[in-house]
């Protein structure tokens, strides 16, 4: 029981100074600044495309109507989705290498505290963060969409679910990196095993609809180097309308839909990726 | 877990540290008491800031074992009762210097009324009671050592680590530093200081050891090293072979260069009687010089003037 109430205090001490850092360093304000103007601009080109739909004497039925509405929102949703990526590394990145490289690591890790404790700390800073910036950008477009035409979609918690669990997966694959290699280097291989996932899905998009297996394949085998693109598409795939589906093919939507086992593997993959990063870290030569 | 009542504060035995073809320290053997003030002395790159991580468990010895306060090395719990002044100090400089002090006193899981009352006193005790509210952005060199100083110092530590703890500061400074490790001899904490300024050991510490890539030369009380074999010049005149030779009574070494004889003793004690000896024998006395061995020849006769390249 003590032991368990020290990793409590040591790893909140972290994630409270891994808050602290992001508001003094003004991270929190530009994120919570540009994530305003974001809806701002997401609501007003919705509000005006959806007064033109119904007040259009031409314009189409109630059925389609709500399928746009949710190609609208599906195409935020992808923003959202790439600007929560992008926070989760670009805000974590440095933390573990750049504290290691300047020194300020050593302090800290002198006390007595375990190193795994740190990581933990703040992993659940960042992933506080990122939760709260996914509500404010995923909520707020849900909400304007709600608030501008009536139209929720179906399933939008499990949507923000998975789109949450993308941001972790990026943020511990980010940890993992930040433990064993410069900032830099974590930076490319991170965003190299993003863009290897996010071509792979496209890959795979395309193959499923010209009944390519080997297509198929290659984005499954992408989505097991790194299972990010596939949260995306379960996600776009538990929030899209029924006429979207049936398009089948648009780039927000997913005619390949990823199964459960790859969302457990994304969360056996980012427990693996944690577990390794605070492994490292715990060994590493300070 | 530990054992306080333990008489030694550290105990090593043929720790080594390689880092890939590099031998960082190869074989340290090291036994400091507690209470002690300890001089860790040796040229840049000789293996101490190493050492002192290892006894931190910074890093990981490759081979050997040691014991700090009692515990084996890399119990993180022993560290809640030792304090760390890194060498490449470094803190998170968005902080203000209060704010710096109660970061590292959750980390030490200090309760609350012991953090406020330890808080103002360090922040006095080191001279920046005028700056608490600054960030420590805003602060010089010579304020971050001090700040760094404090924060080693916050959970009354049985055991303080200054891995050259003078390097950055100002005359006032470093009479700071030692005035501090003048009061944690009082109080009966053990200081290890890593050095390689001999005038601050000099001062400062009990008992030193040399050391050179990585391994310890020799170790010596400094009282004894001080208080040990000198030199002596005398300037007389009215010297016959007889008398230079009646001189090796007390010294193995002596030489006579016209009106001037310099011999070594092994101690101070000596130096009476060599004086009456010589009275004695109608020389006429004209100077009698005992030339002390100061630290840094001491060094440099130890460690060698290559500087442990």
């Amino acid at each position: 029981m003590k032991a368990l109430s020290s990793i409590w205090r040591n790893t909140n001490v972290i994630a409270r100074l891994t808050f602290r850092e992001a508001a003094r360093r003004r991270i929190l304000l530009a994120a919570l600044l540009l994530g305003l103007a974001f809806l701002l601009i997401y609501g007003l080109g919705f509000h005006y495309m959806n007064q033109e739909m119904e007040t259009s004497p031409y314009g189409p039925g109630l059925l389609e109507r709500n399928g746009i509405r949710n190609f609208m929102l599906l195409a935020g949703m992808y923003a959202v989705n790439f600007l929560t990526i992008m926070m989760a590394v670009l805000t974590s990145v440095v933390t573990l290498s750049g504290e290691i490289s300047s020194g300020t690591i050593q302090t800290l890790v002198a006390k007595p505290v375990q190193r795994w404790e740190i990581v933990m700390g703040k992993w659940l800073g960042f992933a506080g963060m990122l939760t709260l910036y996914l509500l404010l950008m995923a909520g707020g477009v849900i909400a304007l969409v709600y608030l501008i035409s009536g139209y929720s979609p179906p399933h939008f918690g499990l949507g923000m679910l998975f789109l949450w669990l993308n941001a972790i997966l990026l943020l511990s694959v980010s940890f993992f990196g930040g433990a064993m290699l410069s900032t830099l280097a974590n930076g490319v291989m991170v965003f190299g095993l993003y863009g290897l996932a996010f071509i792979g899905g496209w890959i795979e998009q395309i193959g499923s609809l010209i009944n390519n297996q080997t297509a198929v394949q290659i984005g499954v085998i992408s989505s097991l180097i790194i299972p990010s693109e596939a949260l995306w598409k379960r996600a776009a795939f538990e929030m899209q309308s029924p006429l979207v589906r049936a398009l089948g093919f648009s780039p927000f939507s997913s005619s390949s839909v990823p199964s459960s086992i790859m969302v457990w593997y994304a969360i056996i993959y980012i427990l693996l990726a944690l577990g390794l990063a605070m492994r490292q870290f715990q060994r590493r030569d300070l | 877990m530990s054992n306080s009542s333990s008489s030694t504060a550290i105990e090593t035995q043929s720790l080594r540290k390689v880092f890939g073809e590099k031998v960082a320290v190869s074989d340290l053997t090291l036994t400091v008491g507690r209470s002690e003030v300890f001089g860790f002395l040796g040229p840049n790159g000789a293996g101490k800031t190493t050492a002192v991580k290892m006894l931190l468990g910074l890093i990981t010895p490759t081979s050997g074992i040691g014991h700090v306060l009692g515990a084996p090395l890399g119990d993180h719990r022993i560290r809640a009762r030792i304090g760390f002044l890194p060498e490449h100090f470094r803190f998170h400089e968005w902080l203000t210097a209060t704010e710096f002090l109660h970061l590292h006193a959750d980390l030490y899981q200090m309760p609350g009324d012991l953090t406020n009352r330890r808080v103002p006193e360090l922040l006095d005790l080191v001279g920046l009671s005028p700056h608490a509210d600054k960030k420590l952005a805003a602060y010089s060199k010579g304020m971050l050592q001090r700040i760094g100083l404090a924060q080693a110092l916050l959970n009354e530590p049985e055991l303080v680590l200054l891995d050259e703890p003078t390097s950055g500061l100002d005359p006032v400074g470093r009479r700071l530093v030692r005035d501090i490790i003048h009061d944690l001899r009082q109080q009966g904490t053990t200081v290890f200081l890593n050095s390689h300024l001999l005038s601050e050991v000099e001062i400062t510490c009990d008992r030193v050891a040399f050391i050179k890539h990585g391994e310890v030369l020799r170790t010596s009380r400094l009282k004894s090293l001080v208080e040990g074999e000198l030199t002596v010049e005398i300037k007389a005149r009215n010297l016959s072979p007889e008398i230079i030779l009646g001189l090796s009574h007390w010294s193995q070494d002596v030489r006579l260069d016209g009106d001037h004889i310099s011999l070594t003793l092994s101690s101070e004690l000596e130096l009476p009687a060599v004086n009456r000896y010589l009275v004695d024998h109608n020389v006429d006395v004209y100077a009698l010089k005992p030339q002390q061995i100061s630290l840094e020849d001491l060094f440099i006769q130890i460690v060698g003037t290559d500087g442990g390249l």
